[in-house]
């Protein structure tokens, strides 16, 4: 299991210091959440290690491996998925066809170019894919097209996506905004259910009920800086956080 | 049915018998002559081919005809400067077409959306204007490259077979003109259309139509796109290449206009019209603009005259007046009228069409099975 240590990471567009010197370190097999006000740069942080943003200054490491500089399918090769703010799923295809191409990318690679093989042959792919549809609750429907989803299973579907590639390490995009409290819960009771794999994890979330009853270790970003970071219990009692974040809301 | 049509043998078989049986079945529908029936064959090869770019992975190539024109210049060289025969003339064409693909989708795929859709059309011009300036000793400019007797042709020669007469390609002896060159057209036609469905239902099938879908979400799952866009981008070029080899196999002679945008455009609209995306939607688009092309440009002044001379004077002319910028030479009206209709009404094609009405057949007879019958349709892919 692989630590994800992030140095001295800066990141501006134009004048805007969206991260200032950001360190974090998620210990492997962790929840790690990230709260923070909106503008905060949550998210700025995360598309920095999946390759979507190149930060100016620092370092980050996954293991022994940087992961700055690498284009975002070899970030997910090296075992890193992604659940994103809005659901990035394949709107045309089927739900069983959405979690069998990520399985595919874990079984072939980048690029394989095998153009004559039956689709219907590659029964493993199918039973698996259908068996994180399973997990996530999802299988009854595996054969409707995903577009037709309501968003909190769209989120749903991609975290089979997600969960399918049996990844090392799994980002998590606010996994319950929009959703329903009946929902959430599912969720939370679903991300504790593979938290058992030992898949290290970081949480981007508002919702602190979801935050709380996730997280083992929890960072406060507020204007691109780390402010604070500890235990659930210790966020809690921080009167810097209480001050930045949760102040009159909680 | 839908079960049935998922046997690639049994979809081929179907395939090969309406395609073989055209002689018989386009008959009653006047097009039942050689020349044009070599004419669907292939176009509806460029069509197909054109489908596993833009219906599968969501390119619009606008620079499509230029692969079209490379397999011509190839195959009348090959009938220069190695043989009449066509096969050594079809390898040829669909590895330069094939090459040249690769090359010019390298750049291409640099870019996606309208700014890749430019960059083809530009190659493409480029080739087309190209070909009637530096390269003439190549492609023998506004003449046209044609099969001379005083061409080497060193595989006949040392076979030692002589071209009698008439310099015709031929396949081990058979001519490829009339009804002998359309079943050539055919069988590279069943062909390419196996291959093009054993494509459409493997997994590299379906990445194609997952970087359509979202190409963004390819690149997060571990996916690198690019070499699965350029694979999409040469495969098609060389079934592009595989149709200008037959253009020049059924009638030698390689001309640069076979590159123009117009051709470009063709086989968008083909593609388009038939269906994006579905199995045989390309072939039939092909069809049918080929097949008006042919009757609407047919009709004149008189011909219209004649047919509604049942009206009477007055009426007669009115209708012939509103009717005859339609036909002859501006029958391109009427395809861009049909064209504009499909894309505001059936943006699906023709293949949509026909699903809309096999769901009204399906779920108006028997109200109970009415969700049974939705749920194959909904995947559209999977049926035909």
């Amino acid at each position: 299991m692989a630590n994800l240590s992030v140095k001295d990471v800066s990141k501006s567009f134009g004048g805007l210091m969206a991260l200032d010197q950001v360190n974090l370190e998620v210990t492997a097999g962790a929840v790690h959440a990230i709260i923070g006000p909106n503008g905060a740069g949550k998210s700025t942080l995360l598309n920095c290690f999946v390759g979507r943003l190149k930060p100016d200054t620092g370092t980050v490491m996954f293991g022994d491996q940087p992961l700055l500089g690498l284009p975002p399918h070899r970030i997910n090769q090296a075992g890193v998925a992604r659940v994103f703010q809005t659901p990035e799923i394949f709107e045309d295809l089927t739900l069983v066809d959405n979690v069998m191409i990520p399985a595919f990318a874990r079984r072939d690679g980048a690029f394989k170019l095998n153009a004559l093989p039956s689709l219907s042959k590659q029964t493993d792919v199918r039973d698996h894919a259908e068996h994180v549809l399973e997990d996530v609750g999802l299988a009854d429907s595996r054969n409707a097209i995903a577009g037709t989803l309501s968003r909190g299973d769209k989120r749903r579907l991609e975290l089979a996506m997600c969960l399918v590639q049996d990844p090392r390490l799994l980002l998590l995009d606010e996994p319950t905004a929009g959703m329903s409290r009946a929902d959430t819960n599912n969720t939370i009771d679903l991300l504790k259910k593979i938290g058992e794999r030992g898949i290290t994890k970081i949480v981007i979330e508002h919702d602190m009920h979801v935050v709380f009853s996730l997280a083992h270790r929890i960072s406060v970003l507020a204007q691109g800086t780390v402010i604070a970071e500890g235990s659930p219990d210790e966020i809690k009692g921080n009167p810097k956080v209480q001050e930045a974040y949760l102040g009159g809301t909680h | 049915m839908a079960k049935f049509l998922r046997n690639d043998l049994v979809v081929l078989a179907i395939f090969a018998v309406v395609v073989l049986a055209m002689p018989i079945w386009l008959q009653p529908l006047g097009a039942g002559y050689p020349d044009l029936l070599q004419r669907f064959a292939i176009y509806g090869i460029f069509a197909i081919g054109f489908n596993i770019l833009f219906g599968l992975t969501g390119y619009l190539s606008f620079g499509h005809a230029a692969f079209l024109g490379v397999g011509s210049y190839a195959a009348v060289w090959s009938f220069k400067l190695l043989s009449l025969n066509v096969i050594p003339a079809v390898m040829l064409s669909i590895v330069v077409a094939g090459l040249f693909a690769a090359v010019i989708g390298f750049i291409c795929l640099r870019r996606s959306g309208i700014y890749f859709s430019i960059l083809t059309l530009a190659f493409a011009q480029m080739s087309y204007n190209l070909a009637y300036s530096v390269l003439t000793p190549i492609t023998n400019g506004e003449t046209g490259l044609r099969v001379l007797r005083a061409d080497p042709r060193v595989i006949d020669g040392m076979l030692g077979v002589d071209a009698k007469g008439v310099l015709v390609t031929d396949l081990f002896g058979i001519s490829m003109s009339g009804y002998s060159g359309f079943y050539f057209c055919a069988a590279m036609l069943i062909i390419g259309f196996f291959f093009a469905m054993r494509i459409m239902r493997s997994p590299f099938g379906m990445m194609l139509k997952a970087i359509k879908s979202n190409q963004n979400r390819m690149s997060y799952t571990g996916f690198n796109t690019r070499p699965y866009a350029l694979a999409a981008f040469v495969i098609s070029g060389m079934y592009a290449g595989l149709a200008g080899a037959l253009l020049a196999a059924t009638d030698p002679l390689a001309g640069a206009e076979r590159m123009q945008w117009t051709a470009s455009g063709e086989v968008v609209l083909m593609t388009i019209l038939g269906g994006a995306g579905t199995l045989v939607g390309p072939f039939l688009g092909a069809g049918i603009i080929k097949y008006f092309e042919n009757i609407f440009s047919a009709f004149n002044q008189q011909a219209l005259n004649q047919a509604f001379s049942f009206l009477p004077e007055w009426l007669q002319d009115i209708v012939v007046g509103v009717i005859s910028p339609f036909v002859g030479e501006g029958w391109h009206l009427t395809l861009g009228v049909v064209f504009m209709l499909i894309v505001i009404f059936l943006p699906g094609g023709l293949m949509e069409g026909f699903r809309r009405l096999g769901r009204l057949f399906t779920s108006g007879g028997n109200g109970p099975d009415r969700r049974k019958a939705a749920s194959p349709a909904a995947q559209p892919q999977a049926a035909e």
